[in-house]
């Protein structure tokens, strides 16, 4: 079978070639950098624009925004036919290209948010390394943890006061710089689709800014989810064990904090309201100008695709969200009730996009269905369908959950 | 007191280096900007000799006349002139060496690529002689049965 | 505490000078700043231009083209796939458009029956027909080709004399070309795993050959040239003739010539 053939069904006429070439793998691809853009903007809020409330949640996201770095790329890796020739892209780019930019972006945005990370934790890697170099026998996992942190200190031991001041202005000027780079990082996966003239429902200029905006919805959303669900299982974790331990005095852990989470999601509703305009501005002057595709697309979305756009994108996962956010009196499972809303409507317009763009021929007088692998059979029905989806959905929280041993997350005594 | 600051600049450096290192050795000599520039001609101009190399399956007719003048002079004479040995015969590639012998596409299917009817104005397809109906003509039965290819007028049926 | 703070500006200012002048090594090394490179000149002082001509009269749809390609060419011949291929519209009296192209047309037509997808199909009366034909298709080797543009590392482009050709060795399968090209010609080799589509059998016009789809058609329907070259017959009726051009509006420029080419061609 030809690559696409098993999950594409065609109706009408639709060119022999043709086939949904860019499957759930190049749905969740956005919706991956997208969480990484939103994540890092979240936490710049804090440190260049210096809101005190999202003190907590700042370095929470820059940490949770390098976990999602790993994982980001991966659709890339499972979705390429030729998945080691990927380097291509670093040794010989083709500017002119739009997906040559991921060497240069990926790689600048890596370099900020790992040089942001070295600044915001150099006092903990000489704090961690410090008592190790002076212990005489170590074990092995102490010599592990003795070059890990040794290295990442760069060599530099200087913690005074005045090093320190220099490390967030540091931290000042790379969370500045690295904003507009996570909407370029962001920016550019839209551009991916918006040029490619040859694609109806994809070109438009519009497409680049849509897609930054849902990104940053995606990312604080994910912020405030996982957030809520850490500071939870810390209370829950530390509750049980001062039961355990009755009698000794254990400072008691309050939970996720209502404040910040209403603060954090005014802005969700900002960015919100900002990518909704535009999607909805795309439609109107499309359905105004009536050019030659509006006849297929127009049946596209108004027939087929009428479920998935207005009542799970828009519906369930913008209007619903919307309400929820507005209602008085947040409460902390309305929140999460209203993120998972969020992030599910984000994924749902990343799949109108790719899915939808592909699901007229360019005939304009033919459809294609897309019927994702559920149950895998060879290799090619997994990485392409949905257990593929779910293993890199799942990866950023595992990987999180590794680097936050380096990176702690919580009880840092002092914090920039 | 050398500024700590730039440290992680660095270490960028170092990385980048590294890439170029790499580069060197793993991008093909030819790989550049040829003639048409860099948006249009960005490649490895080998390439283009792998391209050329290739090899050539179908020779034509005129290669098989001077073995087969007998079934080469026969078809010239009738309406089926037209039609290159090789589109029945398959491609002559190494032929007599290798294959030895072709092998010739006898199947219905053949014949009715034009011999089914398909009325449509404005296409030569509904000048060629045809059945509206295939099955309802000897269902099942090669046409090279009864009608000779070489000779396909209907005083050569056999 | 001042003057350890001057030093470090002027550090600071050495440093980033190092830096610029480290980055544009790299930059060098992409070959990006040349600008003789750059804006190096499509004057081609090539004396070739491949062109085709498609004469939809002539066509009966018989796709002897397509199976001659897929064995001249090593496309798997059962595969779903094809470098070029031939569509039938059948445009009915009551104003109905109706087209196809079962399995590209390597088996030709032999039916009236028109395959609608999704194992259905319809057909139709002699007497309802109001126009129908048959329109071949293969790349179009555009001059401005979007599938070269959008092709992130390199592995597709335009050779001098107007073929746009796949490097297999280097090709990452992305489908990023697959995506970009208004005609659909671009497909992944069921074998290679690289992008594939019609490079005017470039292997046999280089020899003084002719493609084997132009080639195998009995009926004349397809023809290649050089455009370059006043004498050739193909460039005189181009050049001549009222001949059209498949999807103009996208600006690719195509340099594949249709004679008779219809309203209702999509």
């Amino acid at each position: 079978m030809v690559h696409g053939e098993i999950w594409t069904v065609k109706e009408l006429f639709v060119y022999p070639n043709e086939y949904i070439y860019w499957s759930v793998q190049i749905v969740m691809y956005p919706f991956m950098t997208g969480l990484v853009a939103g994540a890092f903007v979240l936490s710049s809020l804090y440190h260049v624009f210096g809101i005190k409330e999202l003190k907590e949640m700042a370095r929470f996201a820059l940490v949770f925004s390098f976990a999602l770095l790993f994982a980001a790329p991966m659709p890339i890796v499972l979705h390429l036919q030729h998945p080691f020739r990927g380097i291509n892209v670093f040794m010989t780019p083709h500017f002119t290209s739009a997906i040559a930019a991921f060497g240069i972006v990926f790689s600048t945005y890596g370099a900020i948010v790992a040089s942001e990370l070295w600044f915001l934790y150099r006092k903990h890697f000489v704090e961690m390394s410090e008592p190790l170099k002076k212990k005489q026998d170590k074990s092995l996992f102490e010599w592990i943890q003795f070059f890990i942190f040794c290295s990442l200190t760069l060599g530099v031991y200087d913690i005074s006061e005045e090093a320190l001041k220099k490390d967030e202005k540091a931290i000042k000027i790379l969370a500045g710089l690295g904003i507009p780079v996570a909407c370029f990082l962001h920016g550019y996966a839209g551009f991916i689709f918006g040029s490619v003239k040859a694609n109806a429902l994809w070109m438009t200029p519009l497409m680049p800014v849509i897609f930054i905006m849902s990104a940053i919805v995606s990312g604080i959303a994910l912020c405030i989810l996982t957030y809520i669900v850490t500071m939870e299982i810390r209370r829950f974790l530390s509750a049980r064990k001062a039961a355990g331990t009755a009698g000794r005095m254990v400072e008691e852990l309050k939970g996720a904090e209502i404040n910040v989470i209403r603060m954090t999601a005014r802005y969700l509703l900002f960015f919100l309201i900002f990518a909704i305009t535009l999607e909805l501005l795309d439609l109107i002057f499309r359905g105004y100008t009536a050019v030659k595709s509006w006849d297929v697309i127009r049946s596209v979305i108004y027939g087929k695709d009428f479920i998935d756009i207005f009542v799970l994108q828009y519906g369930v996962g913008n209007l619903l969200p919307f309400i929820l956010f507005l209602l008085p009196g947040l409460t902390i499972r309305r929140a999460v009730l209203g993120v998972l809303l969020v992030l599910f409507g984000v994924f749902m317009m990343r799949w109108n996009v790719v899915i939808g763009g592909q699901a007229f021929s360019l005939s304009f007088a033919g459809y294609m269905h897309y019927h994702m692998p559920i149950i895998p059979h060879d290799w090619e029905t997994f990485k392409e369908g949905l257990f593929g989806a779910l293993g890199i959905f799942i990866m950023p929280f595992i990987l999180f959950w590794f680097i936050s041993k380096i990176f702690p997350v919580f009880n840092l005594k002092e914090s920039h | 007191m050398k500024n700590h600051v730039l440290r992680p600049l660095w270490v960028i450096a170092g990385m980048i280096a590294l890439v170029l290192v790499v580069r060197y050795f793993y991008v093909p000599k030819d790989f550049g900007i040829h003639e048409r520039g860099y948006m249009y001609g960005w490649h490895r101009e080998g390439n283009i000799g792998d391209w050329k190399k290739v090899s050539v399956k179908y020779l034509g007719s005129e290669y098989c006349k001077d073995c087969h003048p007998d079934k080469y002079e026969s078809i010239m004479t009738t309406p089926h002139a037209i039609i290159q040995c090789e589109n029945c015969h398959g491609p002559a590639t190494g032929h007599p060496t290798d294959p030895p012998k072709l092998v010739i596409d006898k199947s219905r299917g053949l014949c009715l690529r034009c011999h089914a009817l398909l009325p449509y104005p404005t296409s030569g397809r509904a000048n060629i002689r045809g059945f509206a109906d295939p099955e309802s003509h000897n269902p099942g039965l090669e046409c090279v049965s009864c009608h000779n290819p070489h000779k396909p007028s209907l005083e050569g049926l056999k | 505490m001042k003057k350890a703070q001057m030093i470090s500006r002027r550090d600071l200012l050495k440093n980033t000078v190092k830096g610029i002048a480290g980055l544009a090594l790299p930059l060098a090394a992409f070959e990006i700043i040349n600008p003789r490179s750059l804006f190096a000149d499509k004057d081609d002082k090539s004396k070739v231009r491949w062109v085709f001509l498609v004469d939809t009269y002539k066509c009966v749809g018989c796709g002897l083209c397509v199976k001659a390609c897929k064995i001249e060419n090593e496309t798997p011949y059962d595969a779903n796939v094809t470098r070029t291929w031939v569509e039938r519209y059948v445009i009915t009296k009551d104003g109905k458009f109706h087209a196809d192209s079962p399995k590209g047309a390597r088996d030709g037509f032999t039916s009236s029956k028109i395959d609608l997808g999704m194992g259905k199909t319809e057909d139709i009366r002699k007497e309802d027909i109001e126009k129908a034909f048959f329109v071949p298709k293969l790349c179009n080797q555009c001059e401005n080709p979007p599938c070269v543009q959008v092709c992130p590392v390199g592995a597709t482009y335009q050779a001098p004399d107007g073929v746009v050709l796949v490097d297999r060795t280097w090709c990452i399968g992305c489908g990023y070309c697959i995506m970009g090209c208004p005609y659909g010609v671009r497909f992944f080799h069921p074998k290679y795993h690289t992008a594939e589509k019609c490079n005017f059998c470039y292997h046999r016009i280089t020899k003084g050959l002719k493609t084997a789809c132009v080639q195998a058609c009995p009926f004349g329907a397809r023809q290649i040239g050089n455009i370059k070259d006043p004498a050739d017959p193909v460039t005189k009726i181009i050049m001549t003739e009222r001949v059209g051009i498949l999807k103009e509006e996208y600006g690719t420029k195509p340099q594949v010539f249709y004679i008779g080419l219809d309203k209702e061609v999509r």
